[in-house]
């Protein structure tokens, strides 16, 4: 895998434009010393190779080991095979696992459904040059720059049951975090909260790009401004949407730090990739049943990730 | 709401000074509306810097509802009992290095992929971009097993293994990291006229040359903007620091925020004055490096 390239680079293709202008195959390749196919060939292969050894590699490992019941300590040898159990295993017999498939599920739908089209929205109204849309954009985008964990945080300060503000105010005495009925929507306000600012900017650099004079001539057709925006403008912003639409899969597949920092995602707060994290580091490392969860995250991203390169190459080669 | 905010777009048009132009309900409405909703943005921040201005006893006395108590003892003492100082200085040595080493290598492999047509170019971006996107915990158990096999030596780590290691952290940050700024790069060089890389052929320009003398320097807003990014982006980095460093002393600061919990968790304005504390080197690079920043995350949704 890792030495593709270097092969692929001795049989250069040269691009189109060089074979109409200088014509003969391999013309390309002849202007490039030895030393610059060394050079080439390092500026690729150095960054490659840390990126399969930490990224790829680790993903296809952990989809072998899924299908064995590997303990971690035993020797490698000992390994033995054991197909699907682990699958069985983590759907039949592991407590954890539909709580956290639900509250994943439903951290997507809720930055779906709430965030995503709130900070559009947004968007929407902050590309009227309107005065003040500087203070309006900082103020919105400011938790973009802040850690998830460090989000934990800011907010146990309003959810906290004894001295947080929200029991303070109304006098209630809910423990926001602690309550596993309410925990992972007080999350959830948490994480859209910092959601929204990043679908804005998103938003507001793709309507930036929209040409003008679409908006001018639906104008002259009579359209209404809601009507234009949604016949016109929002389908020509078709790649921010599938970007965003595979930010907001990702983030909500990815979620992580905001339940560790406050309970290790247990307690209401179980998420897949909590689960997998406590079974590695926690007290009970199980290695083949940890990966089966892991390959299940791997496969569900890759189906995305796909979709996502498909998209932003087709709009390259445009 | 929405649409007396829209409607007010259409008579814009016939209006050409903007300058001037009477207030109209339907603006003040909108303005209203989204200086209420950057208000209750920005609240958690501010409550977070007003409950760390005051003191314990105040607030435990008189509840968080009220005014008064101001102190700065907070500060000092959170940043005393959790060891600040030398969390920040973990942070620094994980992030610069990381930062500086991403943006080479991806710059490297941009260059390449913008620079000759090979039918590898896509496999090699798919590669790069879809590693930036994978779920990190889902390569936990692997990537933990290998650091706790590599061996460093003695004056590379006092854990003499990559893991529990400031190498083990930058590698890690690095093959992540690299895939979102070979993308951006790669996309801001494609725009680059191709007519320099002629130009410097004539020259007799090695293609090491041509990388470093005619690509770089052209490349400079994309890769302030990226800096700016990823040191953010770095700093902020949570999981692999909770997982593959053990010794207390060595985490970086975003992930030490855990002990800061046990050790305060009793005191939320102690909690608020550490969160703050954390906080300001990202604040700071915002108000600074906004442009930069938004850039950054906006280069890489539309190309260039």
């Amino acid at each position: 895998m890792s030495d593709l390239p270097l092969v692929q680079a001795d049989r250069a293709v040269p691009p189109p434009v060089a074979t109409t202008t200088t014509g003969g195959r391999g013309r390309r390749l002849r202007l490039l010393s030895r030393t610059d196919r060394v050079v080439i060939a390092l500026m690729v292969l150095v960054p490659l190779l840390l990126v399969v050894a930490l990224v790829w590699l680790p993903a296809l490992a952990t989809v072998a080991l899924s299908a064995t019941d590997w303990d971690g300590i035993g020797p490698v040898s000992e390994i033995e095979f054991v197909g699907g159990r682990n699958y069985s295993d983590v759907v039949n017999i592991y407590p954890p696992f539909v709580p956290a498939v639900q509250n994943n599920l439903l951290w997507l739908a809720a930055l779906f459904v709430v965030a995503t089209p709130f900070g559009m929205f947004l968007a929407v109204l902050l590309d009227k040059e309107l005065r003040g849309t500087r203070f309006y954009q900082t103020a919105l985008y400011l938790p973009v720059v802040l850690s998830l964990a460090l989000i934990g945080f800011v907010w146990q300060l309003i959810y906290s049951r004894d001295q947080g503000l929200l029991n303070g105010v109304f006098g209630s005495d809910v423990d926001w975090y602690g309550d596993p009925d309410v925990n992972i929507w007080a999350v959830l306000v948490a994480a859209g909260w910092r959601h929204v600012g990043y679908i804005m900017l998103l938003y507001l650099a793709g309507l930036k790009g929209v040409d003008p004079s679409l908006r001018e001539a639906a104008a002259v057709d009579g359209a209404s401004e809601t009507s234009t925006f949604f016949r016109v403008v929002f389908p020509v912003m078709r790649p921010i949407n599938i970007i965003v639409l595979v930010v907001t899969v990702i983030e909500s597949l990815r979620a992580f730090d905001l339940v560790w920092v406050i309970n290790k995602g247990r307690n209401g707060l179980e998420l897949i990739s909590a689960l997998v994290t406590a079974n590695v580091v926690g007290e009970a490392s199980r290695i083949g049943f940890g990966s089966a969860l892991a390959t299940i995250m791997l496969v569900v991203s890759l189906v995305f990730i796909t979709v996502y390169l498909a998209t932003v190459m087709r709009e390259d080669r445009r | 709401m929405s649409t007396t905010a829209m409607m007010s777009r259409g008579e814009e048009v016939t209006a050409p000074a903007p300058a001037r132009r009477p207030l109209r309900p339907a603006r003040v409405l909108l303005h209203v509306f989204l200086a209420a909703v950057a208000v209750s943005w920005l609240f958690p921040i501010l409550w977070a810097v007003l409950t760390s201005l005051r003191s314990y006893q105040y607030t435990a006395a008189n509840g968080y509802v009220s005014l008064g108590g101001w102190t700065f003892d907070n500060y000092v003492t959170a940043w005393r009992t959790a060891e600040f100082g030398q969390h920040f200085l973990n942070s620094v040595y994980i992030t610069v290095p990381a930062v500086l080493l991403t943006l080479f290598l991806a710059s490297c492999v941009a260059f390449v992929i913008a620079r000759f047509s090979w039918r590898t170019n896509l496999i090699l971006l798919g590669l790069f971009t879809a590693a930036n996107l994978l779920p990190q915990q889902a390569l936990l158990i692997p990537l933990f097993r290998l650091f706790t096999q590599v061996p460093l030596p003695e004056f590379m780590s006092d854990s003499e293994l990559l893991y529990d290691s400031y190498w083990g952290l930058i590698l890690v940050n690095v093959a992540f990291q690299c895939g979102f700024c070979v993308f951006v790069l790669s996309n801001y060089m494609k725009a680059l006229p191709r007519d320099l890389y002629e130009a410097a052929m004539v020259d007799g320009a090695s293609v090491w040359r041509q990388y470093w003398q005619v690509t770089m320097p052209l490349c400079r807003p994309a890769l302030a903007a990226l800096a700016t990014l990823e040191v953010t982006w770095i700093y902020n980095e949570f999981f692999w620091a909770t997982v593959l460093m053990r010794t207390g002393d060595k985490f970086p600061v975003t992930s030490s925020l855990n002990n800061l919990r046990g050790e305060f968790f009793t005191d939320n304005n102690l909690v608020s004055a550490g969160s703050v504390l954390v906080a300001i080197p990202t604040l700071v690079i915002f108000f600074l490096l906004q442009k930069q920043f938004v850039r950054g995350l906006t280069l890489g949704a539309s190309k260039g």
